[in-house]
Order: C-alpha cells, then sequence, then structure tokens
C-alpha cells in the first residue's frame, strides 16, 4: 500500500514537474504542401522534444503576412515562429525584428543550404531565417508539342527562341496555346514573373539613386515583348491567370509551355493530376544574352521574431524543421520525391533523390543562376531578384501589377503603363524619402 | 377578370421572387457543389454536376479539427449576443421611452460607427488586446464582437420598444414597479419576439466576422472563419478544400436560419411600414 502511494505521488510529483517545464511554441504558417506534411510529421520532433507542444496557425498568404507583420511590428508576441518569404526577412532582420539563428545546433550543417538561398536569408553573413523550402522558376514545356512543332528547346533558351516556339505551337482550334504566362496582378504574381523578366532585358527598377527607371527602353521592350507574346499566343483572360489557373491549364494539356515556379514541377509531372505528366520537358529561364535570366528566387523560411519568450524551443524546432534528418524523415515516410525542395545542397546530391524527380538538376541550376544581390545587368542599389527589398514594395508592386495587368488584358497601351508605372513609383519614392 | 389579373400578378410576382432567390442563394449552392468535386474539376470551369466525391471533406478533416473552431463560433456568438443585449435592452429602452432631444442623433452617431473601415483601427486595437492581454482570447473577442453589433442591436431593438405602447408601462409605474421590474416584467416579455429575432441576426452577423476574428487570434480563441481562412493555397489548387471548408463552417448557422426564418424576417421588417 505504502509503496503504491509513493509511486502514485512520484508520478503526480513528476507529472507536475512535466507539466511545469513545457512549453507550447506556436507557428504560423502558409497552406502549401510541403508546409501541411510537416504538420503531420512532426510527432519526430515532439518525440525528440516531449518538453514541447507545438500550436500550428495556418493561414492564406495574403492574411499570414499581414497578421504577422502586425504582430511583429507592435511585438505582439503571439508567434515564435513564422513562416516568411525571402523579401520580409531582409528588411525584418535589418529592423532587429528577427533574431540571428545562432542556436541551430553542431549538426545543422548551414554550409549545406545552397548560397544563393542562403545569401537571400542573411544579413551581414548572419542567418536570420532557415529556408523550408526554396524555389526558382524555369521553363516547363511539353515535349509532344515541340516535336510537333519540329523544334527543339535548348537547355537554356533565349527569348526569341520562346517566341518562335509559342508561335509554332499555338493551335487554339484544339485549344492550346503557346505559352502560359502570369497575367494577375499583384507583387508575388505577374510582377514576380515580369521583374524577373525584365531583368534579362537589362532592365530595373530603379537606378543606383532610387529613381524610378520605367522611362527607360528596357521597361518598354520587356513589356511590349510580354503583351505582344501573351496576344499572340497565350489563353483567353490571361491577365486574371496566376499559379493556379496556369497549373491547372498546363496540367489540362492547354499550355505548350509555362514559364513559372520550379516547386510547378512535381505538380505536372504528377499522374494522377496531370494529363500530360510523361510528356513535360524542362529548361532554365529565358535570357537575352546580357548575362541575366529571367528567373526568380524564393524560398518561404522559418525565422524567430525578436519579440518571442521561446527562443530556445523555437530555435529547436527549426533546427528540426530544415535539417538534413527531415528530408531523410519525409523520404523514409513518403518517398524521395516528397522531400523539400531547393534549400540544401545534399539533397541535389543524392542519387535517389535524382532519380525520383526528375526535373532535379533543372532546379538546382536555375537557383543557381539567381544572384539576389547583383540581380540585374545594371547595377542597383536593392537585394531582391524578383522585387525590391525595400517596405515600400509591397503596395507600390501590386499597383505597377494592376498597371501591366491592364496593359495585357487591352484596357490601355504599354506606353500608357508604363508612364502612369513611372509616376506612381516617383510618388512613392518621393513620399519614402528615397529621393527629392 | 380582375381576378384573373390578381392571379396573373401573383404568378409573376412568385416567379420574380423565386429568380431573386435563386441569384441570391446561388453563391452558397455553387460552393457546396464544388465542396463534392475534385481539385481538379472545380478550377476547370463552371459545372453544376459535381462528381460527388468527398475527398475534400475527408482531407479538411485529416488537416484541421473542425470541432475547436466550431465550438469557438459558437461561444464567441452567443456570448457576444448575449453581452450586446445586456448593454442594448437598458440603452434602447431610454431612448425608446425617455427620448431627449439628442436621442436621435445618438442614434446615428452610433450607426455612423459602422461605416468606418475596420482596418483604420487595426493597430489602436490589436494594441489595446496585447497590452490588456486579451490577444488570442474569447473573453476579449466576444467584446469586440458586442462592440461591433451593438449599434444594430440597439436600433433593432429601439424600433421594437417603440411599437410597445408607453401607456403599459405608466400603469405598470402606477401599479408600485420599480425600474427594474418595469424593464424585466413588462418591457421584455412584451418584446420577447423582438429581442427572439434580434438575436438571431446578432448570432449571424457574429458568426460571420472574419476581419477581427482572424486578426486577433491564433489558437485558443481561433473560430470557423480561421478555418476558412487556412485552405487557401497560393501554390496548388485548393478551391475544392476551400469550398468543403466553407460548407462545414456555414451549414450551421444556414441550418439555425432556416429553422428560424419566420422570426428573423420578422424582425428585419419590423418597423419598415408604417
Amino acid at each position: 500500500m505504502k509503496l503504491r502511494t509513493l509511486t502514485l505521488g512520484l508520478l503526480s510529483a513528476s507529472a507536475l514537474a512535466f507539466a511545469a517545464h513545457a512549453e507550447s511554441i506556436t507557428i504560423a504558417t502558409v497552406n502549401n504542401a510541403d508546409m501541411i506534411r510537416m504538420q503531420t510529421l512532426t510527432d519526430d520532433f515532439t518525440k525528440a522534444n516531449p518538453d514541447i507542444t507545438l500550436n500550428w496557425v495556418t493561414l492564406e498568404e495574403n492574411v499570414l503576412r499581414e497578421r504577422v507583420t502586425t504582430d511583429i511590428a507592435t511585438k505582439g508576441g503571439q508567434y515564435d515562429v513564422m513562416t516568411i518569404g525571402t523579401y520580409e526577412v531582409p528588411i525584418w532582420a535589418k529592423q532587429s525584428w528577427l533574431l540571428p539563428l545562432d542556436k541551430l545546433g553542431d549538426d545543422y550543417d548551414a554550409k549545406d543550404i545552397l548560397p544563393a538561398i542562403a545569401g537571400g536569408l542573411s544579413v551581414d553573413g548572419k542567418l536570420y531565417a532557415a529556408p523550408f523550402y526554396g524555389e526558382s522558376s524555369f521553363v516547363m514545356y511539353r515535349k509532344d508539342l515541340m516535336e510537333k512543332a519540329g523544334l527543339t528547346m535548348p537547355d537554356a533558351p533565349t527569348w526569341d527562341f520562346i517566341k518562335q516556339a509559342a508561335d509554332k505551337m499555338t493551335d487554339r482550334a484544339n485549344g492550346v496555346n503557346g505559352v502560359c504566362l502570369r497575367g494577375k496582378a499583384g507583387w508575388g504574381e505577374n510582377m514576380a514573373f515580369l521583374t524577373a523578366m525584365s531583368n534579362s532585358f537589362g532592365a530595373r527598377w530603379f537606378d543606383e539613386n532610387w529613381k524610378p527607371q520605367f522611362d527607360q527602353p528596357e521597361w518598354k521592350n520587356t513589356l511590349q515583348f510580354y503583351v505582344d507574346l501573351m496576344k499572340a499566343n497565350g489563353p483567353e483572360g490571361a491577365s486574371s491567370n496566376g499559379f493556379n489557373e496556369n497549373l491547372a491549364l498546363f496540367q489540362q494539356g492547354k499550355c505548350g509551355m509555362w514559364i513559372d515556379a520550379t516547386v510547378a514541377a512535381s505538380m505536372v509531372s504528377d499522374p494522377k493530376s496531370s494529363k500530360v505528366a510523361d510528356k513535360v520537358g524542362y529548361a532554365l529561364a529565358p535570357d537575352n544574352g546580357l548575362g541575366k535570366r529571367g528567373n526568380w528566387l524564393w524560398a518561404w523560411s522559418l525565422a524567430i521574431p525578436a519579440g518571442t519568450q521561446k527562443a530556445d524551443a523555437a530555435q529547436k524546432f527549426v533546427s528540426w524543421a530544415t535539417s538534413k534528418h527531415y528530408s531523410e524523415l519525409v523520404a523514409s515516410k513518403l518517398g524521395w520525391a516528397s522531400a523539400p525542395p531547393g534549400t540544401r545542397s545534399s539533397l541535389y546530391a543524392n542519387a535517389e533523390y535524382q532519380k525520383a524527380a526528375p526535373f532535379a538538376k533543372m532546379t538546382l541550376d536555375s537557383i543557381n543562376a539567381a544572384d539576389p544581390t547583383h540581380p540585374t545587368v545594371k547595377p542597383v542599389p536593392y537585394v531582391g531578384v524578383q522585387f525590391v527589398a525595400i517596405p515600400e514594395f509591397q503596395g507600390l508592386g501590386t499597383t505597377v501589377g494592376q498597371l501591366f495587368s491592364a496593359a495585357l488584358a487591352g484596357q490601355s497601351s504599354v506606353d500608357d503603363a508604363l508612364k502612369q508605372a513611372q509616376d506612381a513609383a516617383t510618388a512613392a519614392m518621393t513620399e519614402g524619402g528615397y529621393i527629392k | 377578370m380582375a381576378r384573373a389579373v390578381t392571379t396573373q400578378h401573383k404568378t409573376i410576382a412568385t416567379a420574380a421572387a423565386w429568380i431573386v432567390a435563386l441569384l441570391i442563394f446561388f453563391p452558397i449552392l455553387y460552393t457546396i457543389i464544388t465542396s463534392f468535386k475534385s481539385e481538379q474539376e472545380a478550377i476547370q470551369g463552371f459545372a453544376l454536376i459535381p462528381s460527388g466525391t468527398i475527398e475534400s471533406y475527408s482531407e479538411v478533416q485529416a488537416q484541421s479539427g473542425y470541432f475547436k473552431f466550431f465550438l469557438n463560433s459558437v461561444l464567441l456568438s452567443v456570448g457576444s449576443t448575449i453581452l450586446a443585449l445586456l448593454v442594448a435592452i437598458p440603452a434602447a429602452w431610454s431612448m425608446a421611452f425617455s427620448p431627449t432631444k439628442r436621442t436621435k442623433d445618438i442614434l446615428m452617431w452610433m450607426l455612423s460607427t459602422k461605416m468606418m473601415p475596420a482596418v483604420a483601427v487595426l493597430f489602436p486595437i490589436y494594441l489595446i488586446f496585447r497590452d490588456s492581454g486579451l490577444l488570442d482570447s474569447r473573453a476579449g473577442l466576444m467584446v469586440m464582437l458586442m462592440l461591433i453589433n451593438l449599434p444594430i442591436v440597439v436600433w433593432m431593438l429601439y424600433t421594437y420598444f417603440r411599437e410597445i405602447p408607453g401607456e403599459i408601462l405608466e400603469a405598470a409605474r402606477m401599479d408600485g414597479a420599480s425600474l427594474w421590474n418595469e424593464i424585466v416584467y413588462v418591457l421584455t416579455p412584451m418584446a420577447v419576439p423582438g429581442i427572439a429575432s434580434t438575436m438571431l441576426l446578432n448570432i449571424i452577423l457574429a458568426w460571420n466576422e472574419a476581419f477581427w476574428t482572424i486578426r486577433l487570434t491564433t489558437t485558443e480563441a481561433a473560430p470557423l472563419t480561421a478555418f476558412i481562412s487556412s485552405f487557401s493555397s497560393p501554390q496548388g489548387l485548393f478551391w475544392a478544400k476551400l469550398s468543403a471548408a466553407s460548407t462545414l463552417a456555414i451549414a450551421p448557422i444556414l441550418i439555425m436560419g432556416w429553422f428560424s426564418q419566420k422570426q428573423l424576417v420578422r424582425g428585419l421588417t419590423f418597423g419598415a411600414v408604417k
């Protein structure tokens, strides 16, 4: 009897002690396949760290951005780990809103992170967010239609080749559009594509003195080429198409080529959802021979807000979720094709991954071809390939996106759209104190 | 002849009413239809006949615990409604039975607060919530929802109370009823239908409120609006899953609305025709 009482007493005491030490961390994240997959695999983390429990808040991308920005700017302390992109990290790190990730553990191997991605997430050599998955953009094309057109896609095509191929592949009577590109307005929608494209045309958002550059011939060439290409070969209503709309069109066999995020490769080559899964080829984003390609760089990354009270537990989680061990865990449960792409060199050196993901090499080459610190042909004062890492960019990027989307829809001319973009950018930069 | 015309008018009016009702209901109907499609079907274009798959429902259920969000929605909408009634009944009583020359102005001012964009006060409210430790708390959100809907509740109750003859209250006073007794035993029983329809409408408004309920919560107090919001995806098809989540979120309030439609219509049209 005494022994039982003693045992019960000890158990209760240890339960109380455990409860006293149990820490729960709240993680804000977006809804995408990799993130949802991670939520189902967290047993592995909680088993190794029984004193930490995880709470998830999954939100739509724009709502997430607004929520975490509100929280971090007011030091609300609602989240211990935030999912943010390469756009936020340099801005927030400079504001001292993020903790540097210096306790990720001895076996974390931060040097294994792809240099282009690590560069986009570091400020003054310190890593402020750990990449969960990374992407660039590239050309996905229908090998059968390309063959029918009598052309061979080079590994590194030019924009002229893309135009020539699109002209030949377009067969509107049979519902085939030569090329599908983003047209939906938004700084992360059409402007991600168009800004990256403009880099390969030698354009830039601002010169070294922050003077907007939409009145320069490089932007005119970019936008005119895009609008002409899409009018001749794009799908109907392209000005409202974003990633998901083009994904559906490509999967249904209605696009000859689609230039978009590298993560789309696993979706267009999945026979369960794609009618053209076995006919897809991949190539680097096009260029114009100026030394820059039209591909972007993005990484959904995990960062820790400076206001958290649970920094150690948060770093433990970030370390687990972005480690090599996590990729191996996903591979053991769901196969190598499901491992989060675009973050670590070791993944691309893995023969099993290369076998499971035929687009692996092209993805890696695309990521390596992007340089967020020197994104353009001419020098610029900003960081970012498909965005400008300044707080004003979200609003300005979306305004310019609306103007360019209207030009695509035929509601305004290319010249008018560029003039209005120049005016909007000049006003925003003057208001922000960048220019007088 | 006159009779024939009346019948014809009635038929036209009925047909017109049906068309308008269908138009208004169509987005909800199409959401329900889409929830029974596969993701591929959902984005392919307009189609009224779904394949009938329930995979979206299983995925939604597997991904998030519906019940926790549902419980928060019930607690928040009912709680905020009760709070609103506690404040609004005395307020509407005083405005209806002891009006001053500024009563109308106060009523209009209260209503004007509904016209302010919520985002304009996001930061001050967020800071107040942060400093009072009310972020992600049901109690804080109940007060917030109560404050948002209070103008509508006061207005509705005011309209009801005005229909009650003041003489009845005077008679009660002559019989020696105190202010409390007058409100609880005389006014409230007479206004039960009005209070009930105000309550129903307020529950619906609170249930559907998506700005503050998403922005002031994280995990503990998050209601169904946050549940729906989590199914939109920047990269990957999501329309069918989002429709399934929306259907699950609106089902309880739709069923409640169906059973209480008479009270609701009465509440919304009361005092409109004089």
